[in-house]
């Protein structure tokens, strides 16, 4: 037997479990250990040893009849933001408290039906509203990376902070993330993984906790390019429960990693050279350039002219959703319910449950949401932002009418921060850690990060490869030579 | 077919305790779709199911469900707008309409505020023979019922059940056309009529099938006409909305006391307010249910959920021509091709069944005499007992033969309605009854004659009078009817008695 199986990434296992050089039982054994230990990194808020081996039972057995699937015997987390039948699910809230939901989302039976074996359920922020995983109920989880010679402990991102803490960790070989303005790709920059944000409608929304409907989407979060590619094949394709699920065909786009991208175009969007970026980010940019040019690529300017509008747009769009979104959290059928007073009435049972349950940038949010909406406002917010997220799609639609296969653009505009550094800050310091990643959610495109360098401290950078809607398969490919170019090698030593 | 022409209806006016006043109405019916199935659950739409039994995860607005429109309850919905030759939206969106209450599960309401899936189009509400009013539609959009809250079954506890949560309405919208409360009723009666024979609504108002709610303001006469030249709401006074009927009465005695409430009012020198109203028909009085201020902002958006609803025209148009006759266009071809009268035409038009019914029996046989059975006889005995026409224990091949019996002169109308009664009670042929219990009528002249004869010769004073007042002459026909037992052909025995008297 192999040692430390866990560090494995999804394809090593994957053909060593197809070799028989291990079983999905020993893959599974090995990460159920890793999660004990790692009670520091607070990855992991629900446990499912029993359902894990269970299915790396399962999977050994098909395994051995030679009937093996794209994940079989492969364990992976879950981000609390999917229903799993079950197994409690809070999407990080208090107000979902007790909340078992009695289905599984599409996407995670998706990969159980592709032989995944499910670990656990992942920290995130409330209602996957953050960017550094402080808002979940959990308590933050912590990323395993550290600034070198310092101790202090810093943000995996969020919102999906656990799922990149874990995979950083190697507490599982993958986990799955949603992304609605970035919460897959800004904490995988965090942590040195890879994560992938589809085309919107390339994976069901359905049994996953809404944040901001026509945002969300749920990616993987992994070890390298290729796994991202196995694990994206696994979790796509059209779902007839989701109505916004596109009706298409997934690609394999494994197959489609050739590392070849001679005569492609790559975008640089000059909006995105932002005034104040560090200069760290500025040379990871174009070094990131360098690469792909060198790889063959024929790299030129573009110009997306709505980008500084991206930023205002998403935080009145996601919030108005969020509002209507979250109200379904009233303590009426599930989930927290405030102790309410002799002679309160149903207001109060609203106003006291929807207090306790929700943390206090949820209920920003709300309250955000709401007035955006409310009338007298609605065309000066809510109808002016949509009309500006039907100009950024624009923008990208131009870029790719004249020839451009992807863009390449920085994933985040800094390192991962310390926890408890943004506690003071105005809220919008911390919206800002979105700049470039929402854009790609307002337009529905693909957008796939990829660590390519290190900062000065020791700490991971990472690269944002933005594709064509429903290309999915060239950007992975484009990001797959980066990620060959860069040769990121760096793993966070171990502390927890 | 005839092309008929209507004269509108006097508006209704109330007389105030200064002037004269007329009501201008609009009405918004939500009429419940036909589906087994919820407008985006799989959950099923029974009526009087175990309360909380026909709920799917997406009724309960369990974290992460998502709606699947019901493509059966949009073609509904396409039906009803033809059938009102209204306009098709061929793209049309969902929003929600954002509200909290313990029987909305989603927080939210998913209807269509913006883009609505039926446009303009219009109805004919028949009032009386000759006399009909044309309401414009303004639109028809689709959206989700709320469930129930039950206040009174605990002193401190409220209690929800999510049935109804998500089953497929129609809000079926009209201009402010409708100038009374019988108006009001009528129109929601030809709505009701037109969807029951689209088969989209089945109308039922007790089960909550079909609930209206009603806008009214008042207006001095002279105003309303200056509206509809300008399409001005300025010139009509300020309107109150009164929720959720769901009887033709109420809706009519609703409009009556809010119609004098406003009056009142006006009258007294003081302003309407814009609020919604509850009617109570115990106390016979709308409510206040929240004015302007207190109005819930809905804060619609489109819902993010859903893909906007694009219909193909070629889709729409296969709906079109699956369409059945509708009742306007049944009522015109009755009289046309039957020689009935508006009113018979329209008793027999009011629901599909019974024009059904009647265009059996009528069926190479006399249109206006098939009428005349089939709506005094026939609907006379099953209004007796409250048997719709479905049940009817006869059949039209059996009234049928009971018309083809007096046609032929086998029996008389009076025996025939003996007959029918047999028909109705016992069953059976017609024809076959008469040959065995002996109905036939006696056209025998000879045999006639002879009673004829033997009457006038029993009562020599009776004859005398009737020489001198022929009217009496009834009297001698009865008398001979009585004698042969009824089966004498009334029509010989007439012919003979005046004969005979004459002599």
């Amino acid at each position: 037997m192999m040692d430390e199986l866990n560090k494995l990434s999804l394809a090593e296992a994957r053909d060593a479990l197809k070799r028989g050089d291990v079983t999905s039982v020993e893959l599974t054994e090995s990460c159920l250990g890793a999660i004990e230990g790692s009670g520091a990194l607070n990855a992991f808020v629900h446990k499912t040893p029993e359902i894990a081996m269970e299915r790396a039972r399962a999977a050994d057995e098909r395994l051995q009849t030679g009937d093996a699937p794209a994940m079989c015997g492969l364990p992976i987390g879950i981000k609390d933001l999917f229903c799993t039948k079950g197994v409690p699910g809070q999407a990080g809230s208090r107000i979902l408290q007790g909340f078992v939901p009695e289905y599984e989302s599409t996407v995670t039976q998706n990969l159980a039906d592709a032989g995944a074996v499910m670990l656990g359920k992942l920290n995130m922020d409330e209602f996957a509203m953050g960017s550094s995983n402080e808002t979940s109920v959990y308590g933050n989880a912590v990323n395993p990376w550290r600034r070198s010679g310092d101790d202090a402990q810093l943000t995996p991102g969020g919102s999906s902070g656990g799922s990149a803490a874990a995979v950083a960790a190697d507490l599982c070989l993958a986990a799955t993330g949603t992304d609605t303005g970035g919460s897959i790709r800004q904490p995988a920059a965090f942590t040195g993984t890879v994560g992938v944000k589809p085309t919107y409608g390339r994976c069901s929304r359905w049994g996953i906790v809404a944040f901001a409907c026509s945002l969300d989407q749920a990616g993987p979060m992994t070890k390298s390019v290729r796994d991202s590619a196995i694990m994206l094949g696994a979790m796509a394709g059209h779902d007839p429960k989701d109505s916004t699920s596109a009706d298409l065909a997934v690609p394999d786009f494994e197959g489609m990693l050739t590392g070849d991208i001679k005569g492609k175009t790559i975008g640089i969007p000059r909006e995105y050279r932002m005034e104040g970026m560090p200069a760290e980010i500025e040379k990871l940019w174009s070094d990131g350039a360098d690469m792909l040019r060198d790889a063959g690529a024929k790299i030129v300017d573009i110009s997306l002219p709505h980008t500084k509008y991206a930023l205002p747009v998403y935080y009145v769009l996601a919030p108005a959703e969020a509002s209507s979104n979250l109200a379904r959290y009233d303590g009426v059928r599930y989930g927290h319910r405030a102790k309410l007073a002799q002679g309160d009435g149903i207001n109060e049972m609203y106003e006291k449950t929807r207090a306790e349950g929700f943390g206090h940038e949820v209920q920003r949010r709300a309250m955000i949401g709401t007035y955006v909406l409310s009338a007298g406002f609605y065309d000066a917010y809510y109808n002016r932002a949509r009309k500006v997220r039907t100009l950024i799609k624009r923008d990208f639609e131009t870029v790719f009418a004249d020839g451009v296969d992807a863009i390449l653009a920085p994933a985040t505009p800094s390192a991962a921060f310390g926890l408890g550094e943004m506690k003071d800050a105005d809220p919008v310091q911390m919206y800002l850690n979105d700049v470039f990643t929402v854009t790609v959610n307002l337009a529905g495109l693909p957008g796939v990060t990829v660590p390519t360098g290190l900062d000065g401290q020791g700490l991971p950078l990472g690269l944002q490869v933005i594709g064509r809607p429903w290309e999915e398969g060239e950007m992975l490919n484009a990001a797959f030579a980066l990620e060959r170019a860069a040769g990121f090698v760096a793993k966070p030593e171990k502390w927890w | 077919m005839l092309d008929l022409t209507y004269e509108a209806p006097k508006p209704k006016t109330i007389a105030g305790a200064k002037h004269d006043w007329e009501l201008v109405i609009g009405l918004e019916v939500h009429a419940q779709i036909s589906s087994k199935a919820k407008l985006f659950s799989g959950a099923s739409t029974e009526f009087g199911a175990e309360p909380n039994s026909n709920v799917s995860f997406i009724d309960a607005a369990m974290p992460g469900m998502l709606p699947v429109i019901n493509e059966y309850c949009v073609e509904q919905a396409v039906r009803t707008g033809l059938g009102l030759n209204a306009q098709i939206n061929l793209w049309s969106a969902f929003d929600r309409k954002n509200y909290f209450y313990p029987d909305l599960p989603q927080g939210y309401q998913i209807s269509q505020l913006y883009h609505p899936i039926v446009g303009e189009g219009e109805v004919l509400v028949d009032i009386a023979p000759g006399v009909a009013r044309l309401v414009r539609i303004e639109r028809i959009h689709i959206e989700q019922d709320a469930g129930k809250s039950i206040h009174d079954m605990d002193p401190n506890m409220s209690f929800v059940d999510l049935n109804r949560t998500g089953v497929a309405l129609m809000e079926i919208v009209s201009r402010p056309d409708i100038r009374g409360p019988e108006e009001a009723a009528a129109f929601v009666t030809k709505l009701r009529q037109i969807m029951r024979y689209l088969g989209t609504c089945d109308g039922n108002m007790q089960s909550g099938s079909l609930r209206a709610d009603v806008n009214l303001s008042i207006c001095r006469p002279g105003a309303y006409e200056k509206y509809q030249e300008t399409q001005d709401f300025s010139h009509l006074g300020t309107r109150c909305e009164i929720k959720n009927m769901n009887s033709m009465r109420f809706i009519q005695q609703a409009i009556e006391v809010e119609a004098r409430r406003q009056i009142a009012i006006v009258e007294a020198g003081g302003e309407v307010e814009q609020e919604t109203r509850l009617f109570d028909p115990d106390k016979g009085e709308t409510r206040s249910m929240r004015s302007k201020e207190e109005a819930h902002d809905y804060r619609y958006f489109p819902d993010p959920d859903l893909l906007p609803l694009e219909l193909e025209q070629a889709w729409v148009d296969e709906i079109k021509a699956s369409l059945p006759e509708l009742p306007d266009a049944k009522k015109a071809r009755f009289m046309g091709d039957y020689g009935l009268t508006e009113y018979d035409a329209s008793v027999l038009t009011a629901d599909v069944e019974s024009a059904a019914y009647f265009e059996a029996v009528a069926k190479g046989r006399d249109g206006k005499m098939a009428a005349n059975w089939v709506i005094n006889e026939l609907f006379g005995r099953l209004r007796k007992e409250s048997h719709p026409i479905a049940e009817s224990p006869v059949s039209p091949a059996q009234l049928g033969g009971i018309i083809d019996l007096i046609q032929k002169g086998d029996i008389s109308g009076k025996i025939a309605k003996d007959l029918f009664e047999i028909v109705y009670t016992d069953g059976g042929d017609p024809a076959q009854i008469v040959v065995d219990r002996g109905m036939k009528q006696v056209t025998d002249t000879g045999a006639i004659e002879a009673a004829v004869d033997k009457i006038i010769a029993e009562n020599p004073a009776q004859v005398a009078k009737a020489k001198d007042n022929p009217r009496l002459a009834g009297w001698f026909v009865g008398q001979v009817m009585k004698a042969t037992g009824g089966k004498a052909n009334p029509k010989v025995v007439n012919q003979l008695v005046s004969q005979k008297l004459a002599e």
